[in-house]
């Protein structure tokens, strides 16, 4: 299943031009990058974001009238899974100090801090521990601790570059100062990253950045932290409670109005549980898997925004979901690893970005909406239409891995990729001598659930940590900022949620009141249709399959 | 711009799930034929990219009587397989402390003795989808080399397919992980410039010209943001800027 001979011959081209590029590369020589002012026509003209007609306001709740993605607002304009009036309140299956829902790298960076800080702990998640965004980070995570060339302070001017000037400043001050003590953290607990013999890390440079920040694992960066942290999470066992295949699909407040438990869903028996608890930290992620505009997505199974549902739906407002992150290089061929996340760490370590003729039309690390918009205009009929064609009737352009090999040595591809030299090879690709065929994939949820730089969101007791909170990416995340973002502020919401379960004293009566009106709500705005909300899994079921599927009381996503 | 559901069809195969036909789509991945057969997963689906663990797989293809394995969502199907996902499989861990462990070869044993009951069979390398030398890793912790265990073990995704193949009761991947943290933390040399960062940060180095930064408006924040100095692609780690302020 190598590359076809169609693609081979196109191969041919890349190769043709690939030593003088190499060595401009070797002399600093770079394709120029855009000018700010220059940034902004290509994206309204490519970026998915303007596309007309794929946007509409919400029509109830907290921020009704702010205009995000369809296939969000259809969640947020949607019912309760379950009758809540039929949930019984007054007898928990579950008590505890800190509920994390979500078992990702924010929720398990939450849970350990929160039992470090004396809060016993359950986590409830709607898959396996550790099944996230997180473990599927490839690049790398930033942060500048680089003594002598590097500083937050530079750190925090390419996030607000990134971001299109509009993040939340607070929350951005929040993460670079606490960047070095994140990775510091990490390395203690047994983080292997990649370092120097003496200890130094190496780092690399990411779209955006003005200084080699990156800090990595080869390209498992996001596996080998989740992993790590995991393993950490169940060091702790006498603190902390898992509970797999149980997704939150409903808060639950006091009659103060604060977050005092949820209602977890047993995706294995149908069953409701109701979990009685002190706080409650949201780490839920992002939302790829609702293949906004119909993008393929390098995201989780679980991906599905549900965290945003629950907590919107009890008063949370939400911010900065008005833009959503395409990685610029997702894989378009082979078929079988279609969306699949090929790391900017390519771009990061020298790979040029090719179209159909084998030449460059746009420096390699731009922040990724303008790389992303970049490579669209290439390959759109209505942009210069120099895509690569695929043999699926796509079209992609070229990501040249073979240039690093040239540039750093060989080997280097297998050694420093090892994750992506596999993927490849099983498609008998051998990437460090043939390039990789990409088009961009829906990746990251730039904006979310409204946070303070404590985690601490409109709701007393409630936190929300990582991709499902909004505002320090602005409108454009870099690279290397989501594995920072999950670990600095889920061991912020761990450690202000534990310290809140231990001063809040008694909550008072369990309620779903919230739930009631915002039913309500729904439909007094003249919502039509029957939609019920968290998603919780995509349904990938064969349609046909489905039109035989003739239980009468089949609901939502799952017939249980 | 599909969704996984929606691929072209090409010639039909039939696959055996857990001893049930379908015919699906040759050019599948085992994880989206059974979507196509009218799966929803909930088990045995993660990541949906191979790194995740979730969807160990165990198969047997008619011609052969190996008994072979893959993740179910990097495998594609073969005519007449007989599959079966393992999305769990009970495994023993052992509880440490890791600021009290000194990373010495002696910890492995200490915390799995079961270690010493390896026979060498090799199951565990011939049953690891990311072709991992299991077993030489699993020597390796024996003769205490945690750094050799660590290097070897480094792609693993914890999907459990070795400790179901093993005759001694084994569980590869958790003394596989213990051995990489041991190694990162306390054989590797711990970062000098981290450790002085932080203090730094701690010291408030940083603060008053960050403060600063938040203050400034949007146009004085873009004439910066255009005009940084940019460290070279090729550079070395000792690359210092010319403006060496906050730094």
């Amino acid at each position: 299943m190598a590359y076809p001979e169609s693609l081979k011959k196109l191969i041919e081209k890349v190769e043709a031009t690939r030593p003088a590029r190499v060595e401009r590369k070797k002399k600093g020589e770079e394709f120029p990058a855009l000018k700010l002012e220059e940034r902004d026509p290509v994206l309204k003209a490519f970026h998915p974001d303007f596309i007309q007609g794929t946007r509409r306001e919400i029509r109830v709740g907290p921020s009704r009238g702010y205009s995000i993605s369809n296939e969000i607002v259809d969640l947020l304009e949607a019912k309760s899974r379950m009758d809540p009036d039929s949930v019984d309140l007054s007898n928990p299956d579950y008590e505890t100090d800190v509920l994390v829902i979500g078992a990702g790298g924010a929720g398990t960076a939450a849970a350990i801090l929160a039992a470090e800080n004396g809060a016993r702990v359950l986590i409830a998640t709607k898959l396996r521990h550790g099944d996230a965004n997180t473990m599927m980070a490839e690049g790398g995570i930033q942060a500048a601790d680089k003594v002598g060339k590097d500083s937050p302070y530079w750190h925090y001017l390419d996030i607000l570059g990134g971001g299109h000037f509009v993040n939340d400043p607070e929350l951005v001050y929040t993460m670079v100062t606490n960047a070095p003590d994140a990775i510091r953290w990490l390395e203690g607990l047994g983080t292997s990253f990649s370092k120097f013999e003496d200890g130094t890390m190496r780092t690399m440079h990411g779209g955006g950045t003005c200084r080699k920040r990156m800090h990595y694992a080869a390209d498992i960066t996001g596996a080998e932290i989740m992993k790590t942290i995991r393993d950490e999470a169940r060091n702790h066992k006498d603190m902390i409670d898992v509970v797999e295949f149980c997704p939150a699909v409903d808060l639950v407040l006091d009659d103060q109005g604060r977050c005092i438990g949820a209602v977890l869903y047993n995706l294995e028996t149908a069953e409701y549980h109701y979990v009685s608890a002190k706080a409650v930290v949201i780490a839920t992620g992002g939302s790829g898997r609702l293949h906004i505009q119909g993008f393929m997505t390098t995201n989780h199974y679980g991906a599905t925004a549900d965290g945003i549902v629950m907590a919107y739906r009890a008063g949370v407002p939400i911010s900065f979901l008005h833009t959503v992150q395409y990685h610029p290089t997702g894989v378009v061929f082979p078929e079988q690893a279609e969306g699949i996340l090929i790391t900017e760490k390519f771009r990061g370590a020298g790979a040029n970005v090719l179209n159909v003729h084998g030449e460059q039309f746009v420096y390699e690390r731009e922040p990724r909406d303008v790389e992303a918009a970049c490579i669209i205009r290439e390959c759109s009929p209505k942009g210069r239409g120099n895509g690569v064609p695929t043999p699926t009737g796509k079209f992609g352009v070229w990501l040249d891995s073979p240039m690093i090999d040239l540039l750093r040595g060989e080997g280097t591809v297998r050694k420093e990729f090892p994750g992506k030299h596999i993927l490849f090879r099983r498609f008998g690709i051998d990437i460090s001598r043939e390039p990789m065929l990409i088009h961009p994939t829906l990746h990251y949820q730039n904006g979310g659930l409204k946070i303070n730089a404590s985690c601490e969101t409109r709701i007393p007791g409630l936190y929300a940590a990582g991709e499902v909170a909004g505002g320090v990416h602005g409108e454009n995340r870099l690279m290397g900022n989501s594995l920072l973002d999950v670990i600095v502020f889920g061991r912020i919401a761990g450690t202000a949620a534990a310290e809140y379960s231990r001063t809040v004293g008694e909550t008072g009566k369990p309620s779903l009141e919230h739930v009631r009106r915002y039913n309500r709500e729904v439909e007094e705005a003249g919502i039509e249709g029957q939609r019920i909300a968290p998603m919780i899994l995509p349904d990938y079921s064969n349609p046909e399959v489905r039109e035989r599927q003739l239980t009468r009381d089949y609901f939502g996503t799952l017939s249980g | 711009m599909t969704k996984p559901s929606e691929k072209p069809m090409d010639e039909m195969v039939p696959i055996f799930f857990m001893g049930k036909r379908y015919e699906v789509p040759a050019s599948l991945t085992i994880q989206k034929a059974l979507e196509y057969a009218g799966y929803q997963h909930i088990r045995g689906c993660g990541c949906r990219g191979g790194v995740c663990g979730a969807c160990g797989t165990v198969y047997r293809t008619p011609d052969s009587y190996k008994l072979q394995v893959g993740l179910a969502c990097q495998t594609v199907v073969q005519p007449g397989m007989h599959l079966m996902i393992l999305p769990y499989y009970p495994s023993n861990r052992a509880v440490f402390n890791i600021e009290e462990m000194r990373g010495t070869g002696g910890e492995l044993a200490e915390l799995y003795p079961e270690i010493f009951k390896c026979i060498g069979c090799n199951a565990c390398t011939m049953g690891c989808p990311m072709d991992i030398d299991v077993m030489h890793y699993m020597a390796q912790a024996i003769r205490g080399d945690v750094k050799g265990v660590a290097e070897t073990s480094f792609d693993c995704i914890m999907c459990g397919l070795c400790a179901s193949r093993c005759p001694a009761e084994e569980v590869q991947f958790n003394v596989a992980i213990l051995a990489r943290r041991l190694n990162a933390r306390y054989r590797v040399p711990r970062a000098e410039h981290l450790r002085k960062r932080v203090e730094q940060v701690r010291e408030g180095l940083f603060e008053e010209p960050l403060r600063d930064l938040m203050g400034k408006s949007t146009e004085e924040l873009k004439k910066m943001y255009s005009s940084r100095e940019t460290e070279p692609q090729m550079a070395e780690d000792d690359w210092t800027p010319q403006d060496a302020r906050y730094v």
